[in-house]
């Protein structure tokens, strides 16, 4: 048997290769060379099915990047196996099905390679050990996803519905990866397998990592109020919608909440949730979908409900946990056999009516059932398949939904006896919910039937006459059907094979011999099957009354998630760029305000707030009188700057505040600094005399007093605050400084001067790198200069 | 003793420059700014000869001598830059 890992990144290898051999063989549909690698996946996979039967697992590690603990670990046991069969599987399928759906003139390549990159993707989330590893994957589809949904890009729709679908699981994904890192730091280890032993259940952090854990299953499985992107996402081409949006991705969610049922499951809040929201979604999706008029809406709905049934089953089978292995936990744990089944037999049936949605819309040219019916004469075999899958999906025999229907009201009757979580309360919500869900269910499977294949033919309404489709896109469609039938007649050979190791994964601790009953067809007259029947009766009634009055048709109201999200994203553009238009004003002097007001206020409140203001002056000099004059005539021209009414004025005045500072610097016994500073100073105040040629007569400023007050305040603050650092830091010295080596610069370096040995010698690379500057400087002067625009010439900036 | 008197002259020197300062704040006319600036020079340059004399170093000497060209050649500039509104006239040909 090949490694796991090798086999994840098959299809991955495969997507690198198709732009090749597209373009090598442009005779054959590129299609059927991607249809070996699910194929050779698949039965690769199902060797695995009887050593996993009989309870081995298989773990495979890859060094990845070891210091984090991040391998690239494969795990095989009965949950993943299920996932990775439904994947390959469905996955060949829908390959056939898309290599005559999709017509040689679409980018066909575009599509394989992301098609290939999903499932790889999904492939790693399902036999991912390792958390990060998981949360690649995880990404990794719902980047594959986007891409899918977007494949007819010029459609605006197309474009709407991938950014949904990305924003949302992305979310979702993010809230995960949160979780993942909870886990970590709660459990010291990213292996899934390590964690379901070492989790601690009272650790603060264990409810908020549940809690984000499932943003992530619930936004990915399209549970209710994130079921929004789903029905968007159907602008993808159908066999996208078939293998993504019905079989794969969107059990992602529910592969998550299955695999950390053992790590969350015993706390209460993970019941109440999965519970709660699986059967609220339940409930929206089957209502929604009956109001459906566009027959992949009405699907995606229907996905979202079925998900929605398959996580509430889940749900109920974690409080389990709660008994560990006693006779009573029987009842809990055949609701998450109910749910593994339901998962596969959804999977099948979905798949199917997708596919003969496609054939339908491939065929008539519509998917709008205003414009369908009586199709039956014309599309026998599309209306059988059509007939199998819904009636599966109603809950009828002899179809295998018959069966996990059965199942799931048994397991929520079951549970709404039940004395944990105080049920009692609410208890007797469940089979309602999932009753009336049940109805709007039959219903909705009834119009895909009825409202399509009966009924008047409109050929006028049509834009091509109706046909069967072509044998090869019927195949896949008749596979699925066989299958649906297959496991009505035959359920305990998948029961035993599959499932049963797959609930092996998800009570590991659990002993389950004898504590499963088999899957029987005929279980006697118990309430499921009432409840069954009742479905039927009530069902019927509502769908002749409906189909004749259309009342059900009430248009999407004005609150929906969907206006929600609308609304979300455009108040989010639209405060985000009044704020920004707020406060990026494009006036320099509004930046200046901000950066000297955080200057001042960190600076000033982090020494304020540290107890860093020390004023010790003892250690200071006496000032003498020249000096204190000096100083006084610097401070005096200072002031008499801001007032200043010409611009000559304002340039003498800095002058003199130069000069003054030369003569402070002479004082202090700095000749070299005194001369430079002259020299500057007289070459700046005559660069200013030089601008002025140019410059228009200054005018008084007329800004508002506000503005002025600002500018006052926050001058004085950032004047007074570096005052009291500069004190500060002068009065508190750490350490002696390091001038005493300097002294010795005549032996070191046979320099008299020291201050120009430290230049020259000591520090000649600030030296150098200052020359660059004023070489840059002198550069940049003489381009301004030089390179101007003529008249009549673009701007060079602009070429 | 010259160490007093040299105090003495420099404090003089030092109001000296704040009397300039103060023409070249008040200034009505822009000459009389000019002169004030260069004013300012010339006390810089005999405040800094006392200043040497007082630290007892030569180092300043060169100090003195820059002083005095810039007093003058800022004199020039300012004096042309108020004949003429330019400093440093183009040539005819561009």
């Amino acid at each position: 048997m090949i490694s796991l890992q090798l086999a994840i990144m098959i299809p991955f290898l495969a997507a690198l290769f198709i732009p090749f051999l597209y373009k090598k063989i442009p005779r054959i549909h590129i299609g059927w060379i991607v249809l070996i690698v699910p194929t050779v996946l698949f039965i690769t996979l199902t060797q695995f099915i009887p050593s996993i039967a009989e309870g081995k697992t298989y773990l495979h590690s890859l060094r990845w990047i070891s210091s984090y603990g991040i391998h690239f670990t494969t795990y095989v046991d009965g949950l993943s196996i299920i996932f990775g069969l439904l994947i390959t599987g469905i996955g060949s399928l829908v390959i056939l099905y898309s290599i005559y759906y999709l017509s040689e003139k679409e980018s066909l390549h575009h599509f394989y390679i992301y098609l290939l990159l999903f499932m790889g993707a999904m492939l790693g989330v399902v036999f991912s050990d390792n958390l990060m590893v998981l949360y690649v994957f995880w990404e990794l589809t719902s980047i594959s996803s986007f891409l899918l949904i977007a494949f007819w890009y010029h459609r605006k729709k197309s474009r709407y519905g991938a950014q949904k679908a990305l924003l949302i699981t992305f979310g979702g994904g993010i809230a995960m990866l949160t979780s993942f890192m909870m886990i970590y730091f709660m459990t010291g280890t990213l292996s899934v397998r390590e964690i379901i032993s070492s989790i601690d259940t009272s650790h603060t952090l264990f409810v908020p990592a549940l809690l984000l854990l499932l943003i992530g299953a619930f936004t990915k499985s399209a549970q209710y109020p994130f079921h929004i992107w789903l029905p968007d996402a159907m602008e993808a081409p159908t066999p996208v919608s078939a293998y993504l949006h019905s079989a794969t991705m969107v059990k992602a969610g529910i592969y998550l909440v299955a695999r950390f049922t053992p790590v969350f499951g015993s706390h209460e809040v993970w019941f109440w949730l999965v519970t709660s929201i699986g059967l609220i979604t339940l409930f929206w999706g089957s209502f929604n979908a009956v109001r459906q008029i566009d027959l992949k809406a009405l699907l995606a709905y229907s996905t979202i409900s079925q998900l929605g049934l398959i996580m509430s089953l889940f749900g109920i089978g974690s409080i389990a946990h709660q008994f560990g292995a006693a006779e009573n936990a029987v009842m809990y744990t055949q609701a998450s056999f109910a749910a593994l089944f339901h998962l596969v037999n959804h999977s099948t049936f979905k798949g199917a009516l997708f596919m003969v949605v496609g054939i339908v819309d491939h065929g008539v040219g519509t998917r709008d059932i205003r414009r369908l019916g009586g199709l039956m004469s014309f599309m026998p075999v599309s209306f059988t398949i059509a007939l199998i899958g819904s009636f599966s999906m109603a809950g009828l025999p002899p179809f295998n939904g018959f069966l996990s229907k059965e199942m799931f009201f048994e397991a929520l009757v079951n549970v709404s006896q039940s004395n944990v979580f105080s049920i009692q309360a609410f208890g007797i919500l469940f089979p309602v919910i999932a009753w009336i869900a049940s109805v709007f269910t039959f219903v909705y499977c009834m119009m895909i039937v009825f409202k399509t294949f009966f009924g008047p033919y409109h050929p006028e309404k049509l834009e091509h006459p109706a046909h069967e489709a072509k044998i090869g896109m019927l195949i896949p469609p008749i596979i699925l059907a066989v299958l649906i039938i297959g496991i009505f007649i035959f359920p305990n050979i998948l029961g035993d094979f599959l499932l049963r190791p797959g609930l092996a994964s998800l009570y590991p601790s659990f002993n389950l011999d004898g504590m499963l009953k088999p899957i029987s067809i005929w279980h006697g007259f118990n309430p499921a099957l009432w409840m069954t029947i009742g479905v039927v009766v009530v069902g019927i009634i509502i769908f002749r009354v409906q189909s004749r009055r259309k009342s059900l048709y009430i248009p999407p109201g004005k609150w929906t998630f969907d206006q929600l999200y609308n609304s979300t994203l455009e108040q989010i553009e639209l405060r985000g760029s009044k704020i920004t238009s707020r406060y990026m004003t494009g006036s320099l002097r509004d930046y200046l305000v901000y950066i000297f007001l955080f200057l001042g206020i960190s600076v000033g409140g982090i020494f304020l707030f540290s107890n860093a203001f020390s004023f010790d002056l003892s250690s200071n000099a006496p000032v003498s009188l020249h000096e204190l004059l000096i100083a006084l005539t610097m401070m005096a021209a200072g002031i008499a700057i801001i007032f200043a009414k010409s611009r000559i004025t304002t340039i003498l005045l800095n002058g003199a505040i130069g000069y003054s500072i030369a003569l402070l610097f002479v004082l202090f016994r700095a000749p070299d600094l005194a001369l430079t500073q002259l020299v500057v100073e007289t070459v700046t105040t005559a660069l200013f005399l030089l601008c002025f040629y140019f410059l228009p007569k200054k005018e008084k400023e007329d800004a508002p007093q506000r503005t002025k007050r600002v500018n006052v305040l926050v001058s004085i603050l950032v004047g007074v605050i570096f005052v009291a650092v500069a004190l500060s830091v002068q009065s508190g010295r750490l350490f002696e400084s390091i001038s005493t080596y300097f002294n010795d610069a005549y032996e070191l370096s046979g320099a008299n001067n020291i201050v120009n040995a430290i230049l020259g010698d000591f520090r000649a690379f600030d030296t150098m790198l200052e020359v660059i500057v004023l070489f840059i400087g002198g550069i940049g002067v003489f381009t301004l200069i030089k390179l101007r625009a003529r008249k009549g010439e673009d701007n060079i900036e602009n070429q | 003793m010259i160490e007093i008197m040299l105090r003495i002259s420099l404090a003089l020197f030092a109001s000296a420059i704040v009397i300039s300062l103060y023409r070249i704040i008040r200034g009505p006319s822009i000459p009389d700014r000019v002169i004030a600036l260069d004013m300012i020079g010339v006390n810089l340059i005999s405040a800094i000869a006392a200043i040497s004399i007082l630290l007892n170093t030569k180092a300043y000497l060169e100090v003195i001598l820059i002083l005095g060209i810039l007093a003058f050649i800022s004199t020039i500039a300012l004096s042309k830059y108020i004949e003429r509104g330019v400093i440093i006239e183009h040539k005819r040909d561009r």
